[in-house]
């Protein structure tokens, strides 16, 4: 009725849902290849590409390539980068790779193993059908060899440029130097959000820089996996009888990263001693889900803030901004990031950003300060009421409720529920190794609710008298698919095949603009079955011919999911991109 | 519906044992075919007796059945509403839902605009003096109206737009107060406009989908799939309707006889008849009561089966609804929304034991239908929740 907001489509029959940022599109030398990156879905900024326009399946060898910084094409130019290129290579992004669930909590943490992301799941099925790693050639089609060709161009420039530019400025010590380069992925990508907006007249070469997010981390090649070793802060013992099909991703066996750690306490000066804390207890497992662990990073991040002055000579925003990168990294060495917890990296980053220099030192410091306590309240602890109170809607009388595992999102529900003096039934399906639904039951069963535990073999046997579905998320990807703890994905599809509604709860914070895939974790964990003397799996790994795989991610499809419940409202699945669209911009215009 | 699964019977066994308040976790959720008779507080839908007036053909039967509930039931829902307007207002005996039902009455005004005449007549009627007083009254109107009946999402949806047109500009700080109201009015007024222009958008819109020689199937008495057909026939394009009866309300009669004005070719099916019918049928059109954020829709019963035969049978289905009618619900399934019932005159006298299903309306899940024709554009299901987001940004 009033008049909308005006339409952002410029060509009126098409219309664009989801990928689509103002502003006048980028040259498209510059961020045209850059959005065709690893990330398949682009970032806000390289918006000149239609969404159409996806680039189809660019798979191992054009992340070897790329990361090689060799342009695919032309063979002959196979060899002609120099080594020191290879500094970028040993990377990988964490943001984009590893998520924590926010609803495992394992006794045998899975330290530092959770999980990388592979590039794109077309990639994924490429190598998996092929049955082995080919580093060879491109097979993209003729049409693909432009933009390929130019992101590798691209890429090259980019190389030393970023290796010198970024690294600089940020690490005094070596051991930190890679990782520092993968923070530059995401929060490269709002920066540059910001200077777009100042009119862009930044040199190209910086804009590239940004606008590309590095490599990943490439496991299943040697040389690289050596370096990475090398320059790694804690040491990471590969498992040994790795599995074939998932070389892409990281194996390790839990090690002994803890005390080498703590020994290394005073060489790391470059750490806050509030940062080293949290990572030592991200470490060791005592911080785990997804919420608590964004929480307890921010507030370290506070204190680093609180404790920080500009030295001489420096600017307030882009000193800060290192040391933020510096914890940053220590944080991933430690364990992986979450998407949620890259989502508030970011968003520190472009508040720092906004600094400007009339502002004195303090004033910024509390303005920051008070930014990230305004972000915990808004979208996490407000967020989480909100959601409550929009699913306990979707409770009647007489319901039997699911969930699987144990989300605090979930519990939250259902205790509100329970207050409102709804009459329902509650189903908690648990599944090996952590067996963290029996935290769950133990609450529930404390709080007087009706409850029946099943593990997750049976839930196609307890299906047929659920009415509803409740599950929590790590992550919710821009397509809808939904990332959560393994065995997810089985719940939805075994509750779709019976008709039965699924909702996934997950504040809007969790929201992606990327695809990702899976994770692999720590063996040892299900090779262990508790209560019983006799493991016949205790010495597996001496026998060759078998690999144990725990995989602590999987994905569920949007065609699975019925609706989300945010603190924006219940959304359907294909209006994610709409939300990190119109709520994303909003916190970088404030 | 009866569970059948083993822990229902062992629990059941137990609750004999136990107390009666466990059985209460067991019984199936209150099915809305529970007959007016056995639970008082189920009344029958204002708006589905209103549309049945409109827009279908009724037996006098029904008439006098309608008014013996309508006369037993309303009597409650509109006495509280009625009694805190008057606690408010007592000085005047101005009823905004008398307002409305007056509105309301006029066959060829959309229900939203009849919401938003009434609130402007309020606003007219109004003694306040200050903005914030303006819209307290308001806010106690439009929810009063919208308790009074809560199955119309039109009337839902057109309130809470009037609402938030009014809580946005109030703040407006070089205006004074009677321009305001004056600026409120016109609004209201413009509404109107807007929603008969909205009519005249999506039968343009619509009628370039019909091609000649082709077969359409009707459910239900829609005023827009009325315009886009009458649109489609004044310019000379050729095809031929199929109208399903539309028991109880018969709306397949009053359709053909208006299409039978336009000399378009109609022929009537029996509401079973449609599957029969589906090989010589080439697109279904269908209006909406409502369209919610899941992208499905809220139409007249029947509508869902429709839409599982034409898909099945790979046949377009296309909506036709104007954007007001897009609601912030989001039903799970067929019994997740507000019941709206109404009485169903079989002809002859049903046993006191038998059940009827007296729900009015259904929900088509958007996965069954194919496009969406609104006044603004021509849309996929999954853009409604776009549109909504932005709208209530």
């Amino acid at each position: 009725m009033e008049p909308r907001r005006p339409s952002r489509v410029i060509d009126p029959k098409v219309r664009k849902v989801g990928f689509f940022t103002p502003g006048p599109p980028p040259d498209r030398t510059r961020s045209g290849p850059a959005a065709t990156t690893p990330t398949r879905n682009q970032s806000p900024v390289s918006n000149s590409l239609s969404p159409v326009m996806i680039p189809p399946a660019r798979h191992a060898s054009d992340n070897l390539s790329r990361a090689v910084g060799m342009p695919v094409p032309v063979a002959s130019q196979l060899h002609a980068h120099p080594p020191a290129d290879s500094l970028q290579v040993g990377s990988y992004t964490p943001s984009d790779s590893v998520i924590s669930a926010s609803p495992t909590r394992s006794p045998s943490s899975r330290i530092g193993l959770d999980g990388e992301f592979s590039e794109d799941s077309i990639n994924w099925m490429k190598r998996s059908n092929s049955g082995r790693i080919s580093a060879a050639r491109p097979t993209g089609g003729p049409d693909l060899k432009q933009s390929v060709e130019a992101l590798i161009n691209v890429a090259e420039g980019n190389k030393p440029g970023t290796t010198s530019g970024m690294s600089a400025p940020a690490q005094t010590s070596k051991p930190v130097n890679k990782p520092n380069q993968k923070k530059d992925g995401p929060p490269m990508v709002s920066s540059t959000i910001v200077p777009e907006r100042k009119g862009g007249d930044k040199p190209p070469e910086k804009d590239r820089k940004k606008d590309m997010p590095p490599p990943r981390m490439q496991f299943d090649d040697k040389s690289r996996v050596e370096k990475a070793k090398k320059r790694s802060v804690t040491k990471q013992t590969e498992a040994r009888n790795r599995v074939e099909l998932f070389r892409h991703l990281p194996q390790y066996e839990r090690g002994n990263q803890l005390s080498d750690l703590e020994s290394k306490f005073f060489q790391l000066d470059h750490v806050h001693p509030a940062v080293y804390k949290v990572g030592l207890q991200f470490l060791a497992g005592d911080i785990m889900w997804s919420n608590t662990r964004c929480i307890a990073m921010l507030q370290a991040f506070q204190k680093v803030i609180e404790d920080y002055s500009t030295p001489s000579e420096k600017t307030l925003a882009r000193d800060l901004t290192s040391k933020i990168n510096s914890s940053v990294s220590f944080l991933i060495e430690c364990r992986p990031l979450s998407i949620s917890m890259g989502n508030a990296i970011r968003f520190l980053k472009s508040r720092i950003a906004k600094i400007t220099l009339a502002q004195t030192e303090s004033e910024a410091k509390t303005f920051l300060c008070s930014d990230i306590d305004r972000y915990i309240n808004e979208k996490i602890v407000l967020a989480d009421k909100v959601i409550v109170r929009h699913a306990v809607t979707k409770i009647r009388d007489g319901d039997v409720l699911l969930t699987y595992g144990s989300s605090s999102l979930v519990e939250m529900i259902l205790l509100h529920a329970h207050e409102l003096r709804r009459q329902f039934r509650v189903v908690v399906v648990d599944s090996r190794p952590n067996l963290e639904g029996q935290q769950l039951l133990r609450r529930l069963v404390e709080k007087g609710f009706s409850c029946t535990y099943t593990h997750i073999n049976a839930v196609s046997y307890i299906m047929h008298e659920v009415t509803r579905i409740f599950l929590g998320a790590a992550s919710v990807l821009s397509n809808g698919t939904v990332y959560s703890t393994v065995g997810t994905a089985c719940i939805a599809m075994v509750a779709h095949a019976h008709h039965v509604p699924v909702l996934i709860c997950c504040e809007s914070y969790k929201f992606h603009e990327r695809v990702q895939l899976d994770s692999i974790c720590n063996p040892d964990a299900i090779a262990k079955v508790p209560g019983r003397t006799n493991n016949c799996l205790d010495d597996w790994a001496g026998k060759e011919n078998l690999q144990l795989l725990n995989l602590a991610y999987d994905v569920t499809p949007s065609d699975y999911v019925s609706m989300i419940v945010t603190e924006h409202g219940m959304i359907p699945p294909t209006s994610v991109p709409v939300i990190v669209r119109e709520y994303g911009r909003e916190h970088l215009l404030i | 519906m009866w569970w059948r699964s083993a822990s229902f019977i062992l629990d059941k066994n137990d609750s004999f044992l136990r107390d009666d308040s466990e059985t209460r976790l067991l019984s199936p959720p209150p099915s809305s075919s529970m007959a007016q008779t056995l639970d008082p507080n189920l009344t029958i839908s204002p708006y589905y007796q209103t549309r049945a007036a409109h827009h279908g053909v009724v037996t006098s039967d029904w008439l006098a059945q309608a008014h013996a509930a309508a006369g037993r039931d309303t009597a409650t829902p509109s006495s509280e509403p009625e009694a805190s307007l008057n606690s408010i207002g007592s000085d005047n005996s101005f009823s905004v839902i008398d307002e409305f039902n007056n509105w309301r009455k006029q066959p060829d005004l959309a229900e939203a605009v009849a919401a938003i005449r009434a609130l402007a007549s309020v606003i007219r009627s109004s003694q306040a003096t200050t903005m914030m007083e303006l819209q307290n009254e308001l806010k106690t109107a439009s929810d009063s109206l919208k308790s009074w009946d809560m199955t119309s999402i039109s009337l839902t949806a057109g309130c809470d737009l009037f609402m938030r047109y009014v809580t946005r500009t109030s703040a407006v700080e070089y205006e004074d107060f009677d321009s305001a109201k004056s600026r409120f009015l016109e609004r209201a007024e413009k509404f109107g406009e807007i929603s008969y222009k909205a009519r005249k958008i999506i039968a343009m819109l619509g009628q370039d989908f019909i091609f000649d020689g082709c077969t359409i199937l009707v459910h239900g008495f829609s005023r827009v799939v009325l315009e886009l057909l009458k649109t489609a026939a004044e310019n000379r394009k050729h095809f031929r309707v199929l109208c399903t009866e539309g028991r109880p309300d018969r709306t397949g009669l009053r359709l053909s006889n208006e299409l039978a004005k336009l000399d378009v070719p109609v022929k009537l099916l029996i509401d079973s008849a449609v599957a029969y019918s589906m090989d010589e049928i080439d697109m279904v059109f269908v209006g909406a009561d409502g369209v919610v954020e899941s992208g499905g829709i809220i139409n007249m019963m029947g509508t869902y089966q429709i839409s599982l035969v034409a898909k099945s049978m790979d046949k377009p289905v296309y909506v036709a609804a104007e954007s007001y009618k897009f609601a912030r619900l989001y039903p799970l399934n067929q019994k997740d929304m507000v019941p709206a019932l109404r009485p169903i005159d079989f002809g002859v006298p049903i046993p006191s034991k038998v059940e009827v299903e007296t729900s009015a309306r259904d929900y088509t899940p958007p996965q069954y239908l194919t496009l969406l024709f609104t006044d603004l554009g021509v849309l996929t299901p999954s853009v409604v929740s776009d549109e909504l987001i932005q709208l209530y940004l």
